[in-house]
């Protein structure tokens, strides 16, 4: 009955795409309205973190490609400009940090100190975890530099032995969950604090645990911005010299 | 607009260039986004020196029209995540072999990552000046 449904949904797609200007349109759609809709219904549940968008709109589209017989190149080749957008979006995060910049030079010391503890603490806990689960030595190094910024994790693991398409998995995974989890969890422990909120994002959760904080203050995406990149440049020395230390 | 959407695009391009050149371990947007910071910084500087000009200390630091236009990026920041995390799809059998210890240690890394980080940054910056509180109204700030 489903497969039935399914390949009924499959033609009348396949005759309704004629064309790959069309192709595009329809996935540009596509993911944009289940974003959209995940959207809403994370404002209707009061703004819930753990509703995420970004992972709602996810699952709606693999579901979409899977239904619709879609290879994922093409449809990373349709959407292909909203990636691209996310350049310019990185760029623009020059504008709260710039108008942040007192609170930012104001907490340097800190930030410096927690930005050196939180890499740590993320890189160590990762590959130990992995060990002490039994799992692979490749998954372990794969692990370790995945709190970073995807672009910085996948050169940091080529660098390590590691393998760059499940870093990148685990960074967008790690990411989803800093943001589902994380700014409940900071309050229930009584940080209310958007300067510690925006950089532990970035540093526990890079692009989307930040993108959740820098919705809602400014400051915190001062921070987040902040957090993604320095952090990007701490794992980067980090991650080679404590694989180097740690045993296995 | 467009002037706002080509200073995005031009300091992304001179982060690229940047990389390449410096062979810096950052991608080219992060250096990108601290280079126009700089920028702006740089330039709200040169207007309070200036002798007629005299610029409140919290003014913002960009135009009106690259303010908007960050606003609305940094809005839909989600978004443009999604296209990358459709590719998890095409992992979901490498994933599934190790899937006891990569949840594992996604879930405890990250938490602990999180809590170590604004832990420490809590705890230097509490005397150092009043925290902003998290404001619990429920409309979107930036």
């Amino acid at each position: 009955m489903a497969d039935r449904f399914f390949a009924f949904i499959h033609n009348v797609y396949a005759q309704a795409i004629p064309s790959p200007d069309t192709e595009t349109l329809f996935w540009l759609c596509a993911t944009i309205v289940a974003f959209v809709v995940g959207m809403r219904i994370q404002i209707r549940l009061k703004r819930a973190p753990w509703a995420n968008p970004v992972l709602f709109a996810i699952v709606v589209v693999s579901t979409a490609l899977f239904i619709t017989k879609t290879p994922y190149d093409v449809y990373f080749r349709s959407v292909r400009i909203i990636h691209f957008l996310l350049g310019p979006a990185t760029v623009a995060l020059a504008i709260p940090l710039a108008d942040s910049i007192r609170q930012v030079t104001r907490s340097l010391p800190a930030m410096v100190l927690a930005l050196l503890a939180g890499s740590v603490t993320s890189v160590v806990s990762g590959v130990l975890l992995v060990v002490a689960f039994g799992g692979s030595h490749e998954v372990a190094l794969s692990m370790a530099p995945k709190a970073v910024t995807t672009p910085i994790a996948i050169a940091i693991t080529q660098q390590i032995g590691g393998t760059p398409a499940l870093t990148a998995a685990f960074a967008i995974l790690g990411g989803i969950i800093a943001a589902m989890i994380g700014e409940t969890t900071l309050r229930r422990l009584g940080i209310h604090d958007w300067r510690a909120h925006g950089l532990a994002a970035g540093i526990a959760g890079s692009g989307i645990a930040a993108a959740q904080v820098a919705q809602r203050d400014p400051v915190g995406a001062a921070f987040a911005a902040l957090g993604i990149g320095l952090n990007g440049l701490v794992t980067a020395i980090i991650v080679p010299l404590l694989l180097y230390i740690l045993p296995g | 607009m467009p002037e706002a959407f080509l200073t995005l695009l031009l300091f992304q391009f001179l982060g690229v260039v940047a990389q390449r050149a410096l062979a810096l371990p950052i991608p080219g947007p992060v250096i990108g986004m601290f280079l126009l910071a700089g920028m702006l910084l740089w330039r709200k500087a040169r207007q309070k020196n200036a002798p007629d000009g005299e610029v409140a200390a919290d003014a913002p630091a960009a135009s009106p029209a690259l303010s908007a236009l960050a606003r609305s990026l940094i809005a839909c920041l989600g978004l443009l995540f999604v296209p990358a995390g459709v590719g998890l799809v095409t992992e979901l059998p490498v994933l599934g072999v190790n899937a006891v210890p990569i949840v594992a240690s996604l879930f405890g890394s990250t938490v602990l990552g999180l809590l170590v980080t604004a832990f420490v940054m809590h705890r230097a910056t509490h005397d150092a000046s009043a925290p902003e509180r998290v404001s619990d109204a429920d409309g979107q700030v930036l």
